[in-house]
C-alpha cells in the first residue's frame, strides 16, 4: 500500500501541479472514481483568455505529458476564463 | 504485421482529409469500449449526422500515429472539416450549448440531456479495455 500511495498521483498533486504552470488560477480537481487515474479538472485562469476550447484544454494536457493515457489514464477537463468563456 | 507507421500516419491522414466528419474512438459507435467514446458518438449520432468512425484499439500504433498528427493526448478526438474539434469534454460542452449542432449544420434536438449510459451486454474483455476504460 505505501507503494500504491506513492505512485498514484492524487487530486492534490494535479491541483498544484496546474496551478504551478498557470500562476493564479483557480483549480478544483476531483478523484471521478477514487482509483487516482480517472480525474476531473475545473481550470480557471486568465491565461485562456483568447484561447479556443482546445488551446485552453492543451495549456492543462502540457503540463502533464505522457502522463495522460498513462499513470492518468483520463483527466476530464472544464476550462475558463474569469470573466466567462469567449 | 507488415503495415508500417508510415503507412498508418498516411491512412489516418486521408481519413481525417476524405470524412467531413471524422471520430477517432475506442470501440465503435454500436459497441464503443469506454465511457468518453460513448457519449461522443452519442452526440453525433443524436445530432443525425453522418459520421465515419474509426477504433483506434486495434493496433497501439493507430493512437500514436494520431496523437502526432492532432497534438491531442487522449482518445476520442473528432475533426470536422480536416480540424480537430476536440475531445469528449470538448465535444459535450459544445453539444450542449448548440455549438455542434451549428458547426455541422444541423438542429439542435430539443432534449439535450446526455444520455444515460446504455445497457448492452458488455463486450469481450481484453487486457487494454480494462487498463484504459
Amino acid at each position: 500500500m505505501a507503494n500504491l500511495s506513492k505512485t498514484v498521483p492524487t487530486t492534490d498533486d494535479l491541483k498544484q501541479r496546474i496551478e504551478q504552470a498557470l500562476p493564479g488560477a483557480d483549480v478544483q480537481v476531483e478523484d471521478l472514481n477514487g482509483g487516482g487515474d480517472h480525474f476531473r479538472a475545473e481550470v480557471v485562469s486568465d491565461r485562456f483568455d483568447g484561447l479556443s476550447r482546445i488551446e485552453q484544454h492543451k495549456l492543462v494536457y502540457d503540463v502533464f505529458g505522457n502522463e495522460i493515457g498513462g499513470a492518468i489514464h483520463a483527466l476530464s477537463l472544464k476550462t475558463s476564463t474569469p470573466g466567462g468563456n469567449q | 504485421m507488415s503495415t508500417t507507421n508510415e503507412e498508418i500516419h498516411k491512412f489516418l491522414e486521408e481519413a481525417i482529409a476524405e470524412n467531413e466528419v471524422m471520430l477517432f474512438m475506442k470501440g465503435t459507435p454500436d459497441a464503443p469500449r469506454c465511457g468518453f467514446s460513448m457519449r461522443t458518438s452519442g452526440a453525433l449520432t443524436a445530432l443525425g449526422v453522418r459520421y465515419a468512425a474509426m477504433d483506434i484499439l486495434p493496433d497501439p500504433r493507430i493512437r500514436e500515429e494520431l496523437s502526432a498528427i492532432s497534438d491531442w493526448p487522449t482518445i476520442p478526438q473528432l475533426f470536422v472539416q480536416g480540424k480537430l474539434v476536440g475531445g469528449c469534454d470538448i465535444v459535450m460542452e459544445m453539444y450542449e450549448t448548440g455549438e455542434l449542432a451549428e458547426l455541422l449544420g444541423v438542429d439542435q434536438p430539443e432534449d439535450v440531456e446526455p444520455e444515460p449510459p446504455s445497457v448492452r451486454p458488455a463486450a469481450p474483455m481484453q487486457l487494454e479495455n480494462r487498463l484504459e476504460g
